[in-house]
């Protein structure tokens, strides 16, 4: 019998996708000796390796967040029929490995580590006297004989969690150790970002099953989740809309580069034309146009979650469709550049064709502008995707994201006494992610960009 | 200098015909009318009847690019594209699908978002440019470092927090000013200051962080190490020789932007309840007002390329190598 029914959303399929080439690219990469030099660069420094690894860990929290299925229901004692009938919810593997985080559920809100809800209700006593007071959480400290203790066992559970994730560290530092004791690149760094993150996770994971280490929100769904599931709406927006945008930026910058003429004019009229255009309002208008798409047909839609899926790819398209003036207007010029060279005039001599001097002498040539625009709009995107859900064209609210998180907590912050937890989730969440992958994409910048150089000399 | 102005702005009519053109599909040929007058007049229980009936009231029922029936010119003209979207280049924006004319409010909200968005503009540049110059006066060493690192942390912060968290802080926990509001009379600054404030802190990261690299590609010129050889003190090369200089880059950023300061900022006007053309909008999106919005676009694409000849034409005064041709 079957116990799961594999569901596989458009995204899941894209950023598995998205990975496998990724990892083909860099593969191919190796090979060349001037880029593992460049790599080196990137990896020599500590700041290079730490923040690598906190990205690493968010693109792995995006994965398993990406491998969906919906779990067999219970058979009924009086189903006739052998049918397997399966759970309208959608879960991933990252919900496995978060345990009863995502089914817990208060009645509203309360506050982090908070065993009462943060709202009186009206009880009834024993004795049939009705009162006013807060009522206990149902799951947070469920286990928990007196509140009182609740201190204690906060500093017992926090230990053993993180007792967890010290062996858990151990294991994993250490078969790299032996892997990689020779390398002459700094791992220590690495080896302790991985280390306090799992120990942190593993903390997180063991009290968040236990508490609600931020709390929960009105309807009384975990922050913590809400927000742990909100890392790959940020990962996928950030890489599949530059992902779109590439292909189209690289060939429309190297054709008008290299052919010139009215190849040229046409494209730098396109780029002008959309880049003159106010980028919010394109976006926007893009988005409610495809709203009305999926409101008048929903019947392509099996679930709900699928239709929030199809936004969301929509917003990554429109995204990627609208932003690709930028690079493509780097491409043409450094096209440019290089088709002057004398290399690429010595092929025209010899009859190369078109096609073969584009692939083999100008796109090497180029590859490291595409490099860092990747890792540049990276962080954009994730900051951008807040305010696009803010004014209403961003990830359908139906879908975790930190965008309709910040969103529902402006109006809770307003509130007396402040609800501050949802905000503080999607903060710390979003700022850890962005600020890895600014840091990480200066270096990458300074390492690939031949101008740059400068920026470390005095 | 004037042959250049009027040849640029004949360059930007095709431009902005490509801007219709591109709205237009947008909203006509994917969102087709019939589309449209069912969504305004409610989704379900609509007769055939009742949406020509929209259409004809809303100037829908024409063709979309070219009229057979009408003889000559007017094939082209008595069509949905020429009386929708190309009467845009008269500055003629129609009324709205609520029935206000677009123009009188465009008029009239543009200088709430003038007051809020000028302000913030030229106190942002020269914060910036400060704490860029104080920065690089001390390139190369640590302070410089962690000043660098302390930009990208700013500017990793989503926008939206600034603006939350100086709204809680100043006008809730404070109460110093209001939290948010306009008032067209003496005491608007007292509505202003906050929004200003907030935009100049949450642009300092990115900013900062881009004038002292400019700054400091300046510093590795030879013309810098010629002064330090004759012995100038550094405060004067950095405020005589490399700040003029540094202005050319910072004219292409900047220059770009002044025309479009009269669109005001989406965010900002939201939030702080600004009667701007950013809140108009957002309005605009949130209640799926689509002649707002093809009005709102134009007039964006038009300030876009004013800025652009704007730029242009700051170079000539800002280098006298630079000529017009």
């Amino acid at each position: 019998m079957d116990t799961v029914k594999i569901v596989v959303l458009w995204s899941d399929l894209l950023i598995y996708l998205l990975a496998a080439s990724l990892t083909l690219f860099f593969w191919n990469m190796r090979g060349n000796p001037i880029t593992a030099a460049r790599w080196r660069q990137v990896f020599g420094t500590r700041l290079g390796m730490a923040t690598f690894v906190v990205l690493g860990a968010y693109i792995m929290i995006a994965l398993l967040d990406s491998l969906h299925f919906r779990l067999a229901l219970e058979e009924d004692p009086g189903q006739k029929s052998d049918q397997v009938y399966f759970d309208n919810q959608v879960v991933s593997v990252l919900d496995l490995a978060l345990g009863d985080m995502a089914t817990e559920h208060e009645r509203t809100y309360s506050a982090p580590f908070a065993l009462q809800s943060f709202e009186k209700v009206n009880m009834k006593n024993a004795d049939g006297v009705s009162y006013r007071d807060f009522p206990r959480l149902e799951h947070a400290g469920a286990h928990l004989a007196d509140p009182a203790d609740r201190g204690s066992d906060l500093v017992l559970q926090s230990l053993i969690g993180l007792a967890k994730g010290g062996v858990l560290a151990l294991i994993f530092v250490g078969m790299q150790w032996f892997f990689l004791r020779g390398s002459t690149l700094p791992w220590r760094a690495a080896w302790t970002t991985q280390a306090v993150i799992i120990c942190f996770a593993a903390w997180l994971i063991h009290i968040g099953n236990l508490y609600h280490v931020l709390g929960t929100d009105q309807a009384g769904n975990d922050v913590l989740y809400k927000s742990i599931k909100g890392v790959r709406t940020g990962v996928l927006l950030g890489t599949l809309a530059t992902l779109v945008m590439l292909p189209i930026a690289v060939s429309l910058g190297i054709a008008a580069g290299y052919f010139k003429g009215w190849v040229d004019d046409v494209v730098q009229y396109l780029y002008t034309t959309l880049s003159s255009i106010p980028g919010i309002l394109l976006i926007a208008a893009s988005v409610l146009l495809f709203q009305v798409y999926i409101d008048l047909n929903p019947e392509f839609f099996e679930i709900g979650l699928e239709k929030a899926d199809a936004r969301f790819i929509a917003l990554c398209f429109i995204l990627g469709v609208t932003s690709w003036a930028t690079l493509c207007r780097l491409m043409r010029a450094e096209t440019l550049k290089i088709s002057q060279l004398e290399y690429v005039q010595a092929a025209h001599a010899f009859g190369v064709s078109h096609f073969r001097i584009i692939t083999r002498h100008i796109l090497p040539n180029v590859v490291h502008i595409i490099l860092i625009t990747f890792v540049l709009d990276f962080s954009a995107l994730v900051l951008a995707e807040a305010v696009l859900s803010y004014i209403g064209v961003g990830i359908d609210p139906a879908m975790a994201s930190w965008g309709n998180m910040i969103n529902t907590a402006r109006s809770e912050l307003s509130r007396e006494p402040a609800i501050w937890w949802t905000l503080s989730g999607a903060f710390f969440f979003m700022f850890s992610l962005v600020l890895s992958a600014n840091l990480f994409s200066d270096l990458v910048r300074d390492a690939f960009d031949p101008r740059t150089g400068l920026e470390g000399a005095a | 200098m004037f042959a250049y102005i009027v040849r640029r702005l004949i360059y930007a009519v095709p431009i902005l015909i490509g801007v219709n053109l591109l709205t237009f599909i947008l909203f006509f040929i994917v969102n087709s009318p019939d589309d449209m007058a069912r969504s305004q007049l409610g989704e379900k229980y609509v007769t055939a009847a009742a949406i020509e009936n929209w259409k004809i009231e809303n100037g829908y029922d024409k063709p979309l690019f070219h009229n057979a029936e009408a003889g000559g010119f007017y094939a082209y003209t008595d069509t949905i594209f020429y009386t929708k979207s190309m009467r845009l280049f008269a500055f003629d924006f129609g009324r709205s699908e609520s029935g206000r004319d677009i123009t009188a409010d465009v008029s009239q909200r543009m200088w709430p978002s003038v007051a809020l968005a000028l302000p913030t503009f030229v106190t942002g540049i020269w914060v910036n440019i400060c704490v860029a110059l104080m920065v690089v006066m001390f390139r190369g060493t640590k302070l410089d470092r962690w000043a660098v690192l302390v930009f990208v942390s700013l500017m990793s912060i989503s926008y939206l927090f600034y603006i939350i968290g100086g709204q809680y802080m100043v006008a809730k926990l404070w109460r110093l000013v209001p939290i948010s509001g306009f008032n067209p009379t003496a005491d608007a600054w007292k509505f202003l200051i906050l929004p200003v404030v907030v935009g100049v802190v949450a642009g300092i990261g990115a900013g900062a962080r881009w004038y002292r690299t400019l700054f400091i590609e300046e510093a590795s010129q030879d013309y810098v190490r010629t002064a330090r050889a004759k012995g100038l003190s550094e405060i004067r090369i950095l405020f005589r020789h490399i700040l003029p200089n540094a202005l050319i880059p910072i004219l292409t950023g900047v220059v770009v932007l002044i025309p479009t300061l009269f669109m005001g900022s989406l965010l900002m006007e939201s939030f702080f309840g600004i009667p701007g053309l950013g809140s108009y909008m957002l309005d605009a999106i949130r209640s799926q007002d689509f002649a707002i919005v093809r009005s709102m676009v134009f007039i964006g694409s038009v300030l876009y390329i004013i800025g652009l000849i704007l730029t242009d034409i700051s170079y000539t005064w800002a280098d006298p190598r630079v000529r017009l041709n």
